[in-house]
């Protein structure tokens, strides 16, 4: 005869047991941020599609950028979404396993090229822009 | 020395005898070279021996000790009792499985994910013995090694907070077994664990908490070896979007 067994609850606040799986959840959080900034860019490219003549000095792309309510959901969406980027930079290499032989590529090596590819295309695009 | 003791605060239950489990404290010697498992013993030999517990090798090779000490799911042959002491000791079976007994959990769900990974060497083709072995080189060896460690003690299960959300998910250590055969150069099956590996309830409903690799005690890092999973699985998918008449 099979005898009873039993069976624990998930504990709801799980998620406090440990510093990791804070950070876990601090990650995930910062997602709502990246998804709120990318709405935020699109809102930014609406501004510029539009049919009707833009009257000379009127500039709808940099008003929308610095008006007060953009400018502070921008100071508190950066260091979140900064937050994420380094986070998944950092797990970079448990994704991208390469070998040289026998030699696995240093992890080091793997999420320093995200930095500086990072750091290339940052400065890109401030070229472009400035 | 001789005479100082410590506290072990034990998970015990009788499902014949108690619906709800409870916990016993146990004053056991202490030893600096003891180790948790060392300390179930001695309650076991002096104590209680009514205490349920699986153990084997006691040298971290059979993965059977797995049990949660103060919360965390460790080995209890390689948790010493002087990292803890002088502080009460809690011990509890693996979170995320049922109880049978004390600290004895069922796994059959673990076996049973394991066979669907098909977690064994299918060579890409059967040879008779006398074609000699299947070779393989250092560098093909390298690929798969890190998961070949995977003793089975099913720490990643307990630590993994999906699996415990979702028990329909494949697991850290089955999908690691996988992923370990796939990258084997003599194993033929990848599209075979494709199935069980690339669902829903495979590979994408890991969110990358990382907790299976940090209590590993084999350092396999499943984590890595899902991530891994993941982008040869949209390699292959994009392959197979843009070439849909190559070789699958």
């Amino acid at each position: 005869m099979k005898s009873k067994e039993y069976i624990r609850p998930m504990r709801a606040m799980w998620w406090l047991h440990n510093t990791q799986l804070k950070l876990f959840m601090l990650r995930e959080l910062t997602s709502v941020f990246v998804a709120g900034y990318a709405v935020f860019l699109i809102v930014l490219i609406a501004k510029f599609n539009t049919r009707t003549p833009v009257p000379l000095g009127v500039d709808p792309f940099g008003d929308t950028l610095r008006c007060p309510a953009a400018l502070v959901f921008q100071l508190i969406a950066l260091p979140f979404v900064i937050f994420h980027s380094v986070t998944w930079f950092n797990l970079t290499p448990k994704a991208i396993v390469l070998f040289r032989g026998e030699e696995r590529v240093s992890p080091l090596v793997i999420a320093g090229g995200h930095y500086a590819l990072w750091v290339l295309v940052s400065v890109l695009i401030l070229l472009v822009v400035l | 020395m001789a005479n100082q003791t410590i506290s072990l605060e034990v998970f015990r239950y009788l499902p014949d005898q108690e619906d709800q489990p409870r916990f016993q404290t146990y004053q056991v010697p202490y030893r600096e070279d003891w180790v948790v498992l060392d300390a179930l013993n001695y309650v076991k030999d002096y104590l209680d021996g009514t205490l349920s517990y699986r153990w084997s090798c006691r040298m971290g090779v059979c993965g059977s000790c797995g049990m949660m000490v103060n919360g965390d799911p460790k080995l209890t042959c390689a948790a010493f009792l002087k990292d803890y002491y002088p502080k009460t000791i809690r011990v509890e079976p693996l979170t995320n499985f049922p109880v049978i007994r004390d600290l004895v959990i069922n796994f059959d769900d673990f076996l049973h994910k394991l066979k669907e990974v098909k977690a064994w060497l299918i060579p890409k083709e059967e040879k008779p013995v006398s074609q000699g072995e299947y070779l393989q080189t250092p560098a093909e060896l390298a690929q798969y090694k890190q998961y070949s460690m995977c003793i089975n003690c099913m720490l990643c299960y307990a630590a993994c907070p999906v699996y415990g959300i979702e028990p329909k998910f494949l697991g850290p250590a089955a999908i690691a077994l996988g992923q370990r055969y796939n990258l084997d150069s003599r194993d033929g099956a990848k599209n075979e664990r494709a199935d069980f590996i690339s669902s829903s309830e495979g590979i994408w409903e890991c969110t990358f908490v990382g907790e299976c690799t940090r209590v590993c005690p084999k350092h396999v890092d499943p984590a890595g070896a899902i991530q891994q999973a993941k982008v040869i699985n949209t390699q292959d998918w994009w392959l197979s979007f843009l070439m849909p008449w190559g070789k699958k």
